[in-house]
């Protein structure tokens, strides 16, 4: 079972939610949390441990110079402008490449091979009995998200039970993370922002087939504009967690709510439940 | 007219469409046309930005777009830094200009001389 986290607007709990449910569910079986938010990794602040860390690269091309003849092949082929081919001289953005590889294909005198450049980092740990945390960290100003969520999805591929905690938005990082997962759980929180961006996040979901819920988050109890939408789009609300002081001091020192306040844990025992009724996939 | 040696110079102009009263575009890869005009005849032809609506790296695409017209100058709004270094490498001057108006004020700006060098 692969679990999604995700939410169109940031800051409605997404994180909260995915290590609260990987911490509840792990004292019943191995889980594997993914923190897919590798602009802004915040897992490992609730689940302190040592981690081994690797290095996510990506193929990146390399010119030899006296090979090449400027002929402007691989330069036309390039769909993202990394190179730029002029009369006496070649530009490379190694930036702006996706590594296709293509332009080692098209170079017709051999110029160019590839070579890795690194993007960011990958840590695993065990914080705790049965919870594998597998963070990706984007390099500051690397521009490619998606292959170190990649890179981090990979490393959770034979795992039975993986809940991924996506980035915010609707952009590629999230279509990205949210590919191939089982079910959707969709946070949001009862503010026109709020429901503004479900909608957003809820299209995303079915556009890729996955079946999503919904997990209010800092419910005021006013939740009737969202428990409508919800109804008119065939979402269930699968929890509401209440607007709380004590909910957000718990957060604050970087606790857990079902560590703290282990009465939750049967709710989001309940969560995980619904979560794989929306798939009817088995644990 | 003067009978002295008149040097032509292609001037690149971004603009968001196809004739002199055409406003100028302040981006330089997302523009919807390059206008590009001789300085020394006025004679000027309009060319479609192939990358206008181009998901990334269009800056490098477009200036390419000018090194294939043999444009010897660019007046743009703004050039994104890795169109700047093809323009550059390319020795292509770049002018910036901002008023907003037409293209036409914008080679009566670079005709006088006014327009600020970017690069």
């Amino acid at each position: 079972m692969k679990l999604a986290i995700a939410s169109g607007k940031g800051g409605t709990g997404k994180s909260m939610v995915a290590a609260n449910l990987a911490f509840t569910l792990a004292w019943t079986g191995p889980v594997t949390l993914v923190d897919c938010d590798v602009e802004e990794p915040n897992l490992h602040l609730f689940f302190p441990a040592i981690a081994s860390t690797r290095e996510v690269t990506m193929p990146v091309p390399v010119i030899d110079e006296t090979a090449c003849q400027h002929c402007g092949k691989c330069g036309e082929f390039c769909q993202y402008g990394a190179l730029t081919v002029l009369p006496n001289r070649i530009l490379l953005f190694p930036e702006l490449c996706h590594s296709c590889g293509g332009c080692t294909l098209v170079c017709p005198n051999d110029a160019i091979h590839e070579e890795p450049k690194r993007i960011g980092t990958l840590s695993v740990s065990n914080p705790q009995p049965g919870l594998k945390l597998i963070s990706g960290t984007l390099d500051t100003g690397s521009p490619h998200a998606v292959p170190v969520i990649r890179e981090a999805k990979n490393q959770a591929a034979h795992d039975p039970c993986v809940i991924l905690d996506t980035a915010p938005g609707t952009s590629c990082p999230v279509v990205e993370a949210l590919d191939g997962c089982d079910a959707c759980i969709l946070v949001t929180e009862s503010t026109p922002l709020g429901l503004h961006d479900l909608q957003l996040a809820m299209d995303v979901a079915a556009r890729l087939g996955i079946p999503a819920g919904v997990v209010i988050n800092r419910s005021d109890g006013k939740d009737e504009e969202t428990l409508r939408f919800c109804i008119d789009h065939d979402l269930e609300v699968m929890m509401t967690i209440p607007f709380s002081r004590e909910i957000a001091a718990i957060q604050n020192r970087g606790d857990l709510l079902c560590r703290a306040r282990p009465e939750w844990q049967k709710d989001f025992c309940s969560l995980f439940f619904k979560c794989r009724a929306l798939t009817g996939v088995e644990r | 007219m003067s009978k002295n040696k008149v040097t032509i110079m292609k001037v690149c102009f971004t603009a968001k469409g196809t004739t002199l009263d055409a406003l100028m575009e302040e981006r330089f890869g997302r523009a919807p046309y390059f206008i590009i005009i001789e300085s020394g005849t006025g004679s000027f032809e309009a060319i479609q930005n192939p990358f206008a609506d181009g998901g990334g790296g269009v800056g490098p695409k477009a200036a390419q777009v000018l090194i294939a017209n043999n444009v010897n100058a660019l007046v743009s709004g703004q050039v994104g830094g890795n169109a700047q270094e093809v323009l550059a490498a390319a020795g292509i001057a770049m002018y910036t200009y901002r008023t907003g108006k037409s293209v036409r004020d914008a080679f009566d700006q670079f005709t006088k001389k006014t327009l600020e060098q970017s690069a």
